[in-house]
């Protein structure tokens, strides 16, 4: 885990860490259209929130995640177990394509998010990612961290429309009277957008207790408060499903229980999560099924009652050993 | 001694030798502050194609011809580049001295600043942009209001070297263009042949500058630090 952290920082692994082209150019990925032919660019479920199909994730000669296909349907609460190296956060950040895929789709509500014609910066709205190492923007108090995302596509999609009525307007001018094209409603102005952004994230910094703090910058926080702020900054976008990727891992044990907690009520309040995972009492409680990796497969799944209780693998087994 | 004094003061005052002294101190300081924003704007977009260089392939062609410019800009003299660009390059035009040799150190600067630029920007955590990707906004947006503002932070303690070290280089710019500083005591010292005056009173001259713009980046840097900690 170190090790990747470590990756992560230097320059050469800035390919992979900047996803823009979402299908890696590799030249080991040769094969990507070769395979995409045979399976379909649809999604097999209409149901499914989330899919993904044959994913595939190489770094390098390194395969970190092989051929993996997997349905996760909304109010699923998956936890990802598995040992060190497996590949859990990789598939984690495959799913909101924050890691390329090298091969294989991933369908977020039915779009292909390894198309290019489908705008992830839209998609990846709708889904929520907690990190370790919390990612609060460090430039910034709490508010404007919770506001900024609200705000900017707020103005975004507003500029958007008035710049469609614009040239509506001016090609109206060319049209006869009664073939004059409608313009959109501007529903609201740059200046309710910033106030609801803002009365939002009051009332979610409330929630959590941390209402005096909206004027704090991170690096006055506690771990617990980063990370319980870095959770309601990703609510702040109204995300259909939410990804953790070990979120109390860079906790000192007194805070971990706060997080837990806020997790666990987003959890009964039936919002769709994957969460990648130590805390097995947490993922038993909380889970509604657990996936545990392993050589970049998902090796075994089921209701935590059954992964828990009775583990039929056998790399399973000996990981609950170790770590219960 | 005292013949030294009076010489100097001959030069000085009486022959009008502080008007030169004016003009070069201004000059000095106008191409310095000049050339450090035109390399600031200059490196900064450098620095910005060449991080971007990584994952797309427009920016990657922009990327080659910033490492180009760096790479002509690092590697030559000074003022080889000010006569370079006084008798080739501006010689069919008719440039003021004091505009070509801001550009010539804009340029100059530009080059070193795209190396401290990206270094600012390499040195913020990815984590960063992670975060600004997965909450919707685009890079260019998630650059712009949350990766960069870091990264300047992070370089200003740099930048300001940077602008002593031009404050410094800028001895060379009167042997081609313009009058600055240290030709306005050069012409005093050597229209007498009294060198020791003119030309511990030109070091003077150029520790105070400097000591003044060490001053003022520190009170720059200390305040940028203040507004993360309340
Ligand atoms: N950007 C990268 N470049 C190269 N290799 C990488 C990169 N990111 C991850 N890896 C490698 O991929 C493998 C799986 O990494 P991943 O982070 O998905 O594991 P993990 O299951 O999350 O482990 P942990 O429990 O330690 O977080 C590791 O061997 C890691 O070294
Ligand atoms: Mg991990």
């Amino acid at each position: 885990m170190k090790d990747a952290e470590q990756k992560s920082l230097c320059p050469e692994a800035e390919k992979a860490q900047l996803p823009q082209k979402r299908v890696q150019t590799e030249k080991v990925s040769a094969p990507k259209f070769a395979k995409s032919e045979k399976t379909p660019v649809e999604p097999t479920d209409p149901n499914a929130m989330l899919e993904v199909q044959h994913l595939t994730k190489r770094f390098g000669q390194l395969v970190v995640l092989d051929d993996i296909s997997e349905k996760i349907v909304q109010g699923e609460k998956v936890a990802i177990i598995g040992p060190s190296g497996s590949g859990k956060s990789t598939f984690l950040r495959c799913l909101n394509v924050l890691e390329d895929p090298t091969d294989g789709y991933v369908f977020f509500e039915g779009n292909n998010l390894c198309d290019l014609k489908v705008d992830i910066n839209i998609q990846r709205r709708r889904m929520g990612m907690v990190f370790q190492q919390f990612n609060l923007f460090n430039n910034m108090n709490v508010l404007k961290n919770i506001t900024l995302a609200p705000v900017h596509v707020g103005l975004q999609d507003l500029r958007k429309i008035k710049r469609k009525n614009f040239f509506t307007k001016i090609s109206n001018l060319f049209r006869g009277k009664n073939k004059k094209r409608a313009l959109l409603p501007v529903e609201t102005t740059a200046k309710e957008i910033r106030e609801n952004a803002v009365n939002n994230a009051m009332r979610l910094l409330e929630r959590i207790g941390l209402a005096d703090k909206a004027s704090a910058y991170p690096s006055t926080l506690s771990g617990g408060q980063r990370q319980r702020i870095a959770i309601v900054r990703a609510l702040a976008m109204n995300p259909k499903v939410m990804l953790f990727d070990e979120p109390t891992s860079a906790l000192d044990p007194e805070m971990v229980g706060e997080v837990l907690e806020l997790i666990k009520e987003l959890a009964d309040e039936g919002m769709t999560m994957v969460i990648v995972t130590h805390e097995m009492g947490f993922a038993r409680e909380v889970a509604t099924r657990v996936m545990f990796m392993d050589g970049g497969k998902i090796v075994e799944q089921g209701p935590p009652s059954e992964v828990f209780g009775a583990p039929k693998n056998e790399r399973l087994k000996d990981f609950l050993s170790k770590v219960l | 001694m005292q013949i030294m004094w009076d010489a100097f003061y001959d030069q000085f005052v009486v022959k009008g030798g502080y008007r030169n002294v004016l003009e070069g101190l201004r000059n000095t300081i106008i191409i310095a502050i000049l050339g450090l924003l035109i390399g600031i704007v200059i490196g900064t977009l450098v620095a910005c194609v060449q991080v971007a260089g990584k994952r797309s392939k427009v920016a990657r062609g922009f990327a080659v011809v910033g490492d180009v410019y760096t790479g002509l800009f690092r590697g030559t003299p000074i003022i080889v580049q000010l006569l370079i660009f006084h008798y080739i390059i501006f010689s069919a035009i008719s440039i003021d001295g004091l505009v070509e040799a801001v550009i010539v150190f804009g340029l100059n600067s530009g080059a070193y600043v795209s190396e401290i630029m990206r270094g600012g920007i390499l040195s913020v955590d990815v984590g960063q942009l992670e975060a600004g990707r997965t909450l919707g906004l685009s890079y260019p947006a998630t650059m712009l209001r949350i990766v960069f503002p870091q990264a300047v932070k992070n370089v200003i303690p740099t930048l300001g070297n940077e602008l002593i070290a031009l404050t410094k280089d800028t001895s060379v710019a009167g042997y081609v263009a313009t009058m600055d500083l240290t030709r306005a005591f050069r012409l005093i010292a050597t229209a007498n042949y009294e060198f020791m005056i003119p030309y511990l009173m030109l070091a003077l001259t150029y520790l105070v500058i400097i000591l003044i713009m060490t001053f003022v980046v520190r009170m720059v840097e200390r305040r940028l630090r203040k507004s993360e900690r309340r």
